[in-house]
């Protein structure tokens, strides 16, 4: 067999520069990295039937039954919908994970489909990371209705993504390939906001 | 800016929603039944009623999920959400 040299490049792999200047000129009070390429399945299946029992014991942890996230190991599985989820793991494992749950769900009446190249993610931390977002968010982002485990589809700066509450207080932003260039502007513009000693002291 | 609360997701600004119009209007049973008048009417003809008025949501920035409102026309008060299926709530 012919040798093949596999080339992939992440949307936000020309912004890497500016994502990590983010973090030196808020002095750390705002931190933003793509991570590229995790594996995204996207899951459709009725909550109550036997497939969605037979997805939980293979990947060891229940499909959240509302707007919320559920990790087991290298996989965390966040709800889209009362019928969908995006089960999001490891790069690399999108093959092998989507043949678990191909065969978990057997003949019932469901849909695993990968859709890792859909979207990418930006990591974001800091301790103003929550002030970075609502800048542009609508939703309530304080700790106690929005904590580590949440997940919510929601309008970041106009642009569709899912956020996603990590430990330490981190974010998850998952935005379309398409959105995302114009998502780290956005977020490189906005976090200007929290250069300034004034603002960083708080 | 309305805030409307989503059967799944909890409420969310209106941004985040697209509208759909009037909900229970029934698909005709026998379409190629129907006169063109008729069909117009079923295409075209809303209620325009002033105050409560059943109507379709869509939470598209979200879960994509369609869901019945029942808003008051004049106040923008949002009386009842109910999700698709279901009757319309009697209300007091
Ligand atoms: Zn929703």
């Amino acid at each position: 067999m012919a040798e093949q040299t596999m080339i992939r490049r992440s949307p936000l792999a020309p912004a890497a520069d500016r994502l990590a200047g983010v973090g030196s000129a808020t002095g750390g009070a705002v931190t933003l990295a793509e991570v590229p390429f995790l594996t995204q399945l996207n899951l459709r299946l009725d909550p109550t039937g036997p497939a969605a029992e037979a997805v939980a014991a293979e990947l060891g942890v229940a499909l959240p039954t509302g707007p919320g996230s559920a990790s087991a190991g290298e996989v965390t599985v966040l709800w889209l919908g009362p019928d969908e989820w995006l089960v999001v793991g490891a790069p690399g494992t999108e093959g092998e994970l989507e043949a678990r749950l191909r065969s978990a769900v057997g003949d019932a009446h469901a849909s695993v489909v990968d859709v890792s190249a859909q979207r990418t993610t930006l990591l974001l931390g800091g301790a103003r990371a929550r002030d970075l977002l609502a800048l542009g968010c609508a939703l309530d982002l304080h700790p106690r209705s929005f904590g580590t485990g949440d997940c919510a589809q929601t309008l970041l700066a106009r642009a569709q993504v899912v956020l996603v509450g990590r430990e330490a207080g981190e974010f998850w932003l998952l935005v379309r390939a398409s959105f995302a260039a114009y998502l780290v502007d956005w977020l490189v513009d906005a976090s200007t906001e929290f250069t300034s000693t004034e603002l960083t002291a708080g | 800016m309305m805030l409307i609360p989503c059967p799944w997701c909890g409420p969310r600004e209106e941004a985040e929603f697209h509208y759909g119009g009037q909900a229970h209007v029934a698909y005709p049973s026998d379409p190629a039944a129907l006169s063109d008048e008729e069909w117009a009417r079923f295409l075209f003809f809303r209620d325009n009623p002033k105050g409560p008025f059943a109507e379709r949501w869509n939470h598209s920035a979200s879960c994509r999920r369609w869901f019945n409102v029942v808003r008051d026309t004049v106040t923008n008060e949002i009386l009842a959400v109910y999700k698709v299926g279901a009757p319309r709530p009697v209300l007091a």
